[in-house]
C-alpha cells in the first residue's frame, strides 16, 4: 500500500491533467420543491489506471450521486452539474450527451449495489451482456454470444454456456453480481466504478466478489472506484481513500495514512464504528453520534460540527468558517480547523487506544 | 410453462362454472327466494299477457317445479350439450350452448347473439386498435417530457376524455362530422363488412374514434404513470450505464416493462366491450350486442338478457385467459417462477 494521493494543484485550471481520471471541483445540485439539494459540493480527486480509490462515508453523503455524475447519468433537467471530469484527456461535464454515452460501457462502466433490481427481469443474462457488447462493438450476435459466455466464465460462473440463457431471477445473489460484473467488463473499460457492490450480498459471498474485482482489475489494468460504507472493504482493496461527508471530502489520503494516521475527526469516528475481525466480538462499537445532515440545510462552517466532539476547540471557527481540504503531509489531505499538532495528539492519546 | 397453462385453463373453467351458477341463481333461483311462485317465474318467461296455458307449458318446459339442484343440472346440460323441446307433435333441437328461445322473436337466443356479434366485434376491435396506438404513444411522450406543454395539454385532454360521457362526445362528433360537414355517414348506417367493406369502414369511423377517445384517455394516463415509475427503475439506469441510445432504453427496456400491467387492464376492457358497447351502439345506432341487451331488458325478454350476460362473462374470461398466457410469454418470472 503505497498510495500517493494527490496533488490536485491543477484544480480548476481547465487544462487537461496528467492523471487518467481527474475530477475537479465537482458540484451536483438538485433543485427541488423543498430547496436546493447540494448532494456533491466541490469534490476533487484523481485516479490512475491499475489503481483503486475507495470512497467511503455514511449513507447520504453523496457517493452514488458522484459516481452517476462521472458516468453522466444525471438528468440535465433536474440536476445542475458543474466542475470538470477528465477521463483520459477528455472533459466530460461539458461534453455532449452523445459523446458521453459512447464512453459509457466502453471506457467507463459501473457495477450497482443490487444486482437483482439492476438487471432487466424480462431479458436473459446473456441477452443483456450481448446488448452491452454489441452497442460498442460491430459484431454479429453469434460472436457477441461467444464473448458473453466467455465473460461469464471469467467471472467464475459455472456452466456459462448454459447459464447464458437464464433469466436474472434464476441466479443466486452472488452469481447475479458476478453476471453484472461480466456485463460491466464486457467492453474492457478503463474505469470501473463499483457502487457498494457487496452490500446486498451474504457475508460469505462478499469476500468472493471483492476477490473477483481485485483479480479482474489486475487482469484488465483498469482504474477502479470502490464505493462503500465499509472501511474493511477499502482496507482490503484500495490504494487511496476519499472520506466523504455531506457532499465534500473530509479526508483524502493513501489508505495506510488514513488508517494509521487519520487527520479528521469524522474519519476517527468511522474507524471507531468499524467492526474488526481481529478483535474480540464483545468489544463495543462506537457509532458516531447523531445522524448525517440534511443536504438542503448543510450546517454552517464545518458540516460535521453538530456531531464533532472537538468543535469547541477552535473558538467559533468550526461553526462559522468552512474548512478547506488542505495537504498537511505529502499526499495526505484533510478539512478541519484543529491545529495539526492537536490532531496528532488526540489521535495518538485518545482515539487509537480505544480502537 | 405447461403447468402454468394447465392451471390457467382450469381456472377459466372454474370461472365459467361460477358464471353459470351466478346467472342461474339470479335468473331462476333468486325470484323464488324473493317469494315468487313458480307460476309467476314461468310468466316472466312467456312474455307479455301470458295465458294460463302458456304458463303451464313454460313451467314444464323449464322444469320450474323440480328441485333447484335438478334445475341447475338441466341448465348446465342445456348449455353444454343442447336441449330438445317438445312443441306439440314436433321436437325442436336447441343446439349447445342452448340458452332457450327469445319470446319476442321465437328465435333461438344463440342465433340472435351470433347475428349481433359481428357489429360489436367490429366496433370493439377497431376502437381497441385506435386507443392502444393513441393512448400508449401519448402516455410515453408525456412521461418522457414530464411537465412540458405537450404533457400538460395531453393530460388535460385526457382528463376531458375520461370524464365526458360517450353519448355526449358521440353526439357532438355526429353533429360535427356527419350532419354539418357530411364527411361520415350519420347514425344507423352500419353495414356488415361482408356486404360492403367500404361502407362498413365509413360507418364505423366515428364510433371507433368516439369510443377510443374515452379509452385512449385512460390508457394515456396509465401509460404515463407506468413509464414514470419504470424510468426510475434500477435496470433503466443499468441500460443507460451500458451506453445504450436513449431510444433503445425507452422502447426496449422501459416500455416493455410498463406495458405488462396495461395488458391486464386491456384484457378486462376488451372482454367487457365484446359483450356490447351499450352507449356507443345506442348513440350511433349500431345493431350490436349492447343494443340487443337494452332492447331485451326493455321488453322483458329474459332468455335474451340471460344470453347476453353469459356471452359477456364468457368473453371476459376467455380474453383474460389469453392475457394470462401472453403474460407468461412477456414476463419470464411468471413462466418459470
Ligand atoms: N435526483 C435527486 N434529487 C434530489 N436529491 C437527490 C437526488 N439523487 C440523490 N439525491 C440526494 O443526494 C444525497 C446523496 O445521495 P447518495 O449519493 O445516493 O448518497 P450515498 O452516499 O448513500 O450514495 C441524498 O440525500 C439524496 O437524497
Ligand atoms: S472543523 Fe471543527 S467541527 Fe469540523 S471536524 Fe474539525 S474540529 Fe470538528
Ligand atoms: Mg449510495
Amino acid at each position: 500500500m503505497t498510495g500517493t494521493a494527490p496533488a490536485a494543484e491543477t484544480a480548476g485550471t481547465g487544462d487537461a491533467p496528467a492523471s487518467f481520471l481527474e475530477v475537479r471541483d465537482l458540484k451536483i445540485h438538485f433543485p427541488t420543491d423543498d430547496g436546493l439539494v447540494k448532494s456533491v459540493d466541490g469534490l476533487s480527486f484523481q485516479l490512475e489506471r491499475g489503481r483503486t480509490l475507495g470512497i467511503v462515508g455514511e449513507s447520504g453523503s453523496g457517493k452514488s450521486v458522484t459516481s452517476l455524475g462521472i458516468l453522466g447519468l444525471h438528468n440535465k433537467r433536474n440536476a445542475d452539474v458543474s466542475g470538470e471530469i477528465w477521463l483520459d484527456g477528455k472533459e466530460l461535464v461539458g461534453a455532449s450527451q452523445a459523446e458521453v454515452r459512447r464512453l459509457r460501457g466502453r471506457n467507463m462502466s459501473m457495477i450497482f449495489q443490487d444486482p437483482l433490481s439492476s438487471m432487466h427481469p424480462f431479458y436473459t443474462v446473456g441477452h443483456q451482456i450481448i446488448e452491452a457488447y454489441r452497442v460498442h462493438n460491430d459484431v454479429s450476435k453469434a460472436v457477441a454470444r461467444k464473448h458473453a459466455i466467455d465473460m461469464l466464465g471469467r467471472v467464475g460462473i459455472p456452466k456459462p454456456d448454459k447459464r447464458v440463457d437464464d433469466y436474472p431471477h434464476l441466479f443466486s445473489g452472488g452469481m447475479r453480481q458476478r453476471a453484472m460484473i461480466a456485463m460491466a467488463l464486457s467492453c474492457d473499460p478503463e474505469l470501473l466504478i463499483a457502487d457498494e457492490p457487496t452490500t446486498a450480498l451474504d457475508v460469505t459471498v462478499q469476500a468472493q466478489i471483492l476477490d473477483l474485482i481485485r483479480d479482474l482489475q489486475q487482469e484488465f489494468n483498469s482504474a477502479v472506484i470502490m464505493i462503500t460504507h465499509d472501511l474493511g472493504v477499502v482496507a482490503e482493496l484500495a490504494d487511496d481513500i476519499l472520506v466523504m461527508y455531506a457532499g465534500r471530502a473530509a479526508e483524502y489520503a493513501a489508505v495506510d495514512d488514513a488508517f494509521h494516521r487519520p487527520l479528521h475527526p469524522y474519519t476517527w469516528g468511522l474507524l471507531g464504528s468499524m467492526p474488526r475481525l481481529d478483535r474480540e466480538r464483545s468489544e463495543r462499537l462506537l457509532p458516531i453520534e447523531g445522524s448525517p445532515p440534511s443536504l438542503i440545510n448543510v450546517p454552517s462552517g464545518c458540516a460535521f460540527h453538530p456531531r464533532c466532539p472537538y468543535s469547541e476547540l477552535n473558538g467559533d471557527r468550526s461553526t462559522t468558517e468552512r474548512p478547506e481540504l488542505i495537504e498537511l503531509e505529502p499526499g495526505h489531505k484533510a478539512a478541519c480547523h484543529l491545529p495539526l499538532e492537536k490532531r496528532r495528539e488526540i489521535w495518538n492519546d485518545e482515539i487509537r487506544a480505544k480502537l | 410453462m405447461f403447468a402454468y397453462i394447465i392451471r390457467r385453463l382450469i381456472g377459466a373453467v372454474v370461472m365459467l362454472l361460477l358464471v353459470s351458477l351466478v346467472t342461474f341463481g339470479i335468473f331462476f333461483w333468486l325470484p323464488k327466494l324473493a317469494g315468487q311462485t313458480t307460476d309467476q317465474i314461468a310468466a316472466s318467461y312467456v312474455g307479455k299477457a301470458p295465458t294460463a296455458e302458456a304458463i303451464q307449458d313454460t313451467k314444464e318446459r323449464l322444469g320450474l317445479d323440480k328441485p333447484v339442484v335438478v334445475q341447475y343440472g338441466n341448465y348446465l346440460k342445456a348449455l353444454a350439450v343442447g336441449k330438445d323441446y317438445k312443441a306439440g307433435p314436433v321436437t325442436d333441437h336447441c343446439p349447445a350452448p342452448c340458452m332457450g328461445y327469445s319470446f319476442r322473436s321465437s328465435q333461438p337466443v344463440l342465433e340472435t347473439l351470433l347475428d349481433r356479434a359481428p357489429a360489436t366485434l367490429s366496433l370493439a376491435i377497431g376502437a381497441a386498435i385506435v386507443w392502444l396506438g393513441v393512448g400508449i404513444s401519448t402516455g410515453v411522450v408525456s412521461a418522457l417530457r414530464r411537465g412540458s406543454v405537450w404533457d400538460r395539454a395531453s393530460m388535460i385532454i385526457a382528463l376531458a376524455g375520461v370524464s365526458l360521457p360517450i353519448y355526449f362526445t358521440g353526439l357532438v362528433s355526429l353533429a360535427l362530422f356527419s350532419y354539418t360537414f357530411k364527411i361520415f355517414p350519420g347514425g344507423g348506417s352500419y353495414t356488415s363488412v361482408t356486404d360492403n367493406p367500404l361502407r362498413w369502414f365509413e360507418a364505423l369511423v366515428l364510433p371507433w374514434v368516439t369510443l377510443a377517445f374515452l379509452y385512449a384517455a385512460m390508457y394515456a394516463r396509465l401509460t404515463r404513470a407506468g413509464m414514470l415509475e419504470t424510468m426510475n427503475e434500477d435496470y433503466i439506469r443499468t441500460a443507460r450505464a451500458k451506453g445504450l441510445p436513449e431510444r433503445t432504453v425507452v422502447t426496449k427496456h422501459a416500455l416493455r416493462a410498463s406495458l405488462t400491467p396495461i395488458m391486464t387492464i386491456f384484457g378486462l376492457d376488451l372482454g367487457l366491450l365484446l359483450g356490447g358497447a351499450v352507449l356507443t351502439e345506442n348513440t350511433f345506432g349500431i345493431p350490436g350486442l349492447g343494443r340487443l341487451a337494452i332492447d331485451s331488458i326493455r321488453s322483458g325478454d329474459l332468455p335474451m338478457v340471460l344470453g347476453v350476460t353469459l356471452l359477456t362473462a364468457t368473453s371476459i374470461i376467455v380474453i383474460n385467459l389469453i392475457v394470462d398466457l401472453l403474460y407468461a410469454v412477456v414476463d419470464p418470472r411468471v413462466r418459470l417462477g
